[in-house]
């Protein structure tokens, strides 16, 4: 956790808050406070995010958090999952997902679209996938 | 961390990969993170979630009103079959009364595995109960520990009272080759079950 502002630890009876709820708090202050996103059901843990290309033309939007361009710098050379980047950023999934939709809103990213939920994937994927495992 | 990131560089306009994941499920300790880790192309990544919000079914904090947090993991691991298929394989959180967090982890899931030690058999009904109760493709594999004692296949069927079309195999989660064998085995069985799925009713 890096965010470690005015009212982090230290700061006495100032404190509005109790400390169990630190961790809880910090990493939502990057998304502002907000814990959802529209673009909530495209973000499925295995849904990759790939970085739009720019090329190679520096992110300086002002209004990016270090970890906006930490996400687009990760998904640049290749795809990662939504769950790779929550772990390789070591932040909550929740968290992330807001992220991710802000980039998707800044048109920096896109997301792959999974297989329909609903559905299992076709006959001729398994075969693939079977392939694939026998080949490891 | 390690993500093989030069092999996996792409081409520009190649079309975007498509990933599949299955689950491993089953009691604390019996292997889940192990079995994942013997096949994955990288070490075990851990992302968490955070149960912060009123209304989530986490009923034994009840009295102290958000105060506690809860902090659940889950390990997964990843296969790059080939550069435009990925294959994920997460472990379920270990506690059962995570079990929104298992919806999500098995929304879209092309099958799973229940792994089981035939010295707690009894940790892996909740798991069981899940996939059967939702229709998800899953499989049995009794992780083989040093010291326990060893029981066929179809004994561990009968005790875990399965219907014959779920396969059981003993494995040891240690083992490349003995996990491999467990998510091919899977992967099948899913192919079985969806191909039943798609016959017409018979009337």
């Amino acid at each position: 956790m890096t965010t470690d502002g005015p009212t982090g630890p230290g700061q006495g009876h100032a404190r509005w808050y109790d400390d169990e709820a630190g961790p809880v708090v910090r990493p939502y202050a990057m998304t502002r406070g907000r814990t959802s996103t529209e673009a909530e059901p495209r973000l499925d843990l295995i849904a990759l995010v790939i970085a739009e290309d720019r090329h190679g033309e520096p992110l300086d939007d002002q209004t990016l958090s270090p970890e906006h361009v930490d996400i687009v710098g990760l998904c640049r050379d290749a795809p990662l999952s939504v769950a790779e980047l929550a772990a390789e950023l070591d932040l909550p999934l929740g968290v992330v997902r807001v992220l991710i939709g802000d980039l998707l809103d800044a048109e920096l990213v896109h997301v792959s679209r999974p297989v329909p939920p609903a559905e299992l994937p076709d006959e001729q994927i398994l075969r693939e996938v079977i392939d694939g495992l026998r080949a490891l | 961390m390690v993500f093989g990131r030069s092999e996996r560089r792409r081409k520009q306009d190649a079309p975007d990969p498509v990933t599949l994941k299955i689950l491993v499920a089953g009691g604390f300790g019996v292997g889940k993170t192990t079995l994942v880790g013997a096949v994955s192309e990288i070490k075990p990544l851990r992302t968490e979630e955070r149960l912060t919000e009123a209304g989530r079914p986490v009923d034994d904090l009840a009295g102290v009103e958000g105060k506690k947090t809860t902090t659940v993991a889950m390990d997964f691991g990843r296969i790059t079959l080939r550069e435009d298929l990925v294959l994920y394989l997460f472990g379920t959180p270990g506690q059962d009364r995570f079990w929104f967090l298992w919806d999500e982890l098995a929304r879209g899931a092309l099958g799973s595995v229940v792994l089981a030690d035939t010295r707690r058999l009894e940790d892996s009904f909740a798991a069981i109960d899940y996939f059967e109760r939702r229709g998800i493709p899953f499989m049995v594999a009794v992780n083989c520990f040093d010291g326990a004692e060893r029981y066929p296949a179809e004994t561990v069927r009968d005790a875990l009272d399965l219907d014959p079309e779920v396969p059981v195999m003993l494995c040891d989660a240690r083992e490349k080759d003995s996990a491999k064998d467990v998510l091919i085995a899977v992967v099948e069985h899913a192919m079985h079950v969806s191909a039943r799925r798609r016959e017409p009713a018979l009337p």
